[in-house]
């Protein structure tokens, strides 16, 4: 047996799963995919006592388009994210993401909403969900809330989560018409956590960077909307200094950890050159859009 | 605290009751007896493990037993006999696939779901379907091979 005892329900909806989240005094996890939590209990980092599977809750796996937003729910699967139409037309930088997520038989299993719960500074659904704009819902004894993804992920591994609560769904707003797209990531082999990554988005007007957003990971405690790069770029010339000074911004302005797979230093490095290749994608894109918009 | 449950495995049908913290990989092995799906990690890296759980490739030692009540189980055990050995079998044998052979059931299941459900076209879909799955004899040129030949007798994906 590799997973100290716990105690395991299986939730018939919502409600049952908050219920017994709450009954549990504070120590109860829920199960989705289990590709994050299953590996802590072996190791017996994580004990719940409780341990409430949500797999078998109806209408959780589904991705639905609504006005202004992609809803994914709480077991849609990285397998449906990366194979589903409507996220590859609508949010096209999620859909090349999810390229970089683990392995098949991993995405055979692992959630959206459960990637963004486990908060893991290098995964990609964090990032993604703050570049996205997300809204987190969740839902309690006490009935239901929505957070911002920014109020959502406190540090790493760490949300702001109640004990008695569950994410029920995480809502994307896709980009308008015209965005571009850039995505960059560096891990030691494919499908390894990143060593750093960025995404971009970004938006051209008469030769300028028009409502740029910048999403970083593996560059901090968790992962990182960089607004302060975001208010500098915006309304510059699309051109390569810009895009070579808003890298240096980057660099100066983020402070990664040292780990046995890179140093600071290196993280740093890899920082500013993922920057400057994930900007130049994204104005192009955003050109290829608008109709060759060239300064 | 155990359950009661029943599941599928290789088309036979058992019932029985599960700690709630058995893992699936320990259950097929010591309880079921089925000791093909080997156990390396034990946390969800290496990819011996692999079996496929209601058609899809899965971690085994990722996922609870009592997970896997009312669900349709295929382990390697299902894929052939040593006298009669599957297509995927066949094939690893044929290119020389597997050394030691411990990362092999493996590789065999999660090939047996790239095959049902992936495009295998060129040799980088290849290399990436297999990318979950370690092999330390670092046997990977003839696994690649034997999963050409698989994805060229299957054709492309409709």
């Amino acid at each position: 047996m590799k997973p100290a005892r716990f105690d395991y329900v299986r939730a018939e909806s919502i409600a049952h799963a908050v219920e017994v989240l709450a009954n549990a005094g504070g120590d109860g996890k829920v199960l989705a995919g289990g590709q994050s939590l299953m590996p802590m209990m072996n190791f017996r980092l994580v004990k719940p006592s409780v341990l409430v599977d949500i797999n078998h809750i109806p209408g959780l796996d589904r991705i639905e388009l609504g006005p202004g937003a992609v809803r994914l729910g709480a077991l849609v699967r990285h397998r449906m994210t990366a194979q589903d139409l409507q996220v590859a037309r609508h949010i096209p930088v999620l859909h090349h993401a999810m390229k970089h997520v683990a392995h098949l038989t991993v995405r055979n299993r692992g959630t959206f909403c459960g990637s963004v719960c486990h908060a893991d500074p290098a995964a990609e659904m964090p990032m993604m969900t703050l570049l996205l704009d997300g809204t987190i819902h969740v839902a309690s004894p006490h009935g239901t809330r929505t957070m911002a993804a920014r109020d959502f992920l406190t540090g790493a591994l760490t949300t702001a989560l109640a004990a008695d609560e569950m994410v029920t769904a995480v809502d994307l707003v896709p980009p308008a018409a015209g965005t571009g797209w850039g995505f960059e990531e560096f891990s030691r082999r494919h499908g390894d956590y990143a060593l750093a990554a960025i995404a971009v988005l970004m938006e051209r007007a008469d030769g300028r960077v028009r409502n740029p957003r910048i999403a970083m990971m593996g560059i901090a405690d968790t992962a990182l909307r960089l607004t302060a790069v975001e208010a500098a770029l915006a309304g510059r010339e699309g051109r390569a200094h810009v895009f070579d000074e808003a890298a240096e911004l980057i660099v100066a302005s983020i402070t990664p950890n040292t780990d046995l797979n890179a140093s600071a230093d290196y993280r740093r490095h890899l920082a500013g050159a993922l920057a400057r290749r994930a900007l130049s994608q994204a104005w192009d894109r955003a050109g290829a859009l608008s109709g060759g918009d060239t300064p | 605290m155990t359950h009661a449950m029943t599941l599928t495995v290789n088309g036979l049908t058992y019932t029985g009751v599960v700690d709630a913290r058995l893992l699936l990989s320990d259950f097929l092995r010591h309880e079921l007896g089925l000791t093909g799906t080997h156990v390396g990690c034990e946390h969800g890296v290496c990819g011996a493990c692999t079996i496929l759980l209601d058609g899809r490739s899965a971690r085994s030692c990722l996922t609870l037993a009592i997970q896997a009540d009312g669900a349709t189980i295929e382990t390697v055990e299902g894929l052939g006999r040593m006298s009669d050995l599957g297509r995927v079998q066949q094939a690893f044998r044929d290119h020389h696939g597997l050394q030691c052979g411990f990362c092999t059931p493996g590789f065999l299941m999660t090939i047996t779901d790239m095959l049902r459900h992936h495009s295998l076209d060129s040799d980088a879909e290849i290399r990436e379907a297999l990318s979950g799955n370690i092999c330390r004899c670092t046997g990977y040129q003839h696994i690649v091979d034997a999963v050409r030949e698989l994805a060229r007798e299957r054709g492309p994906l409709k």
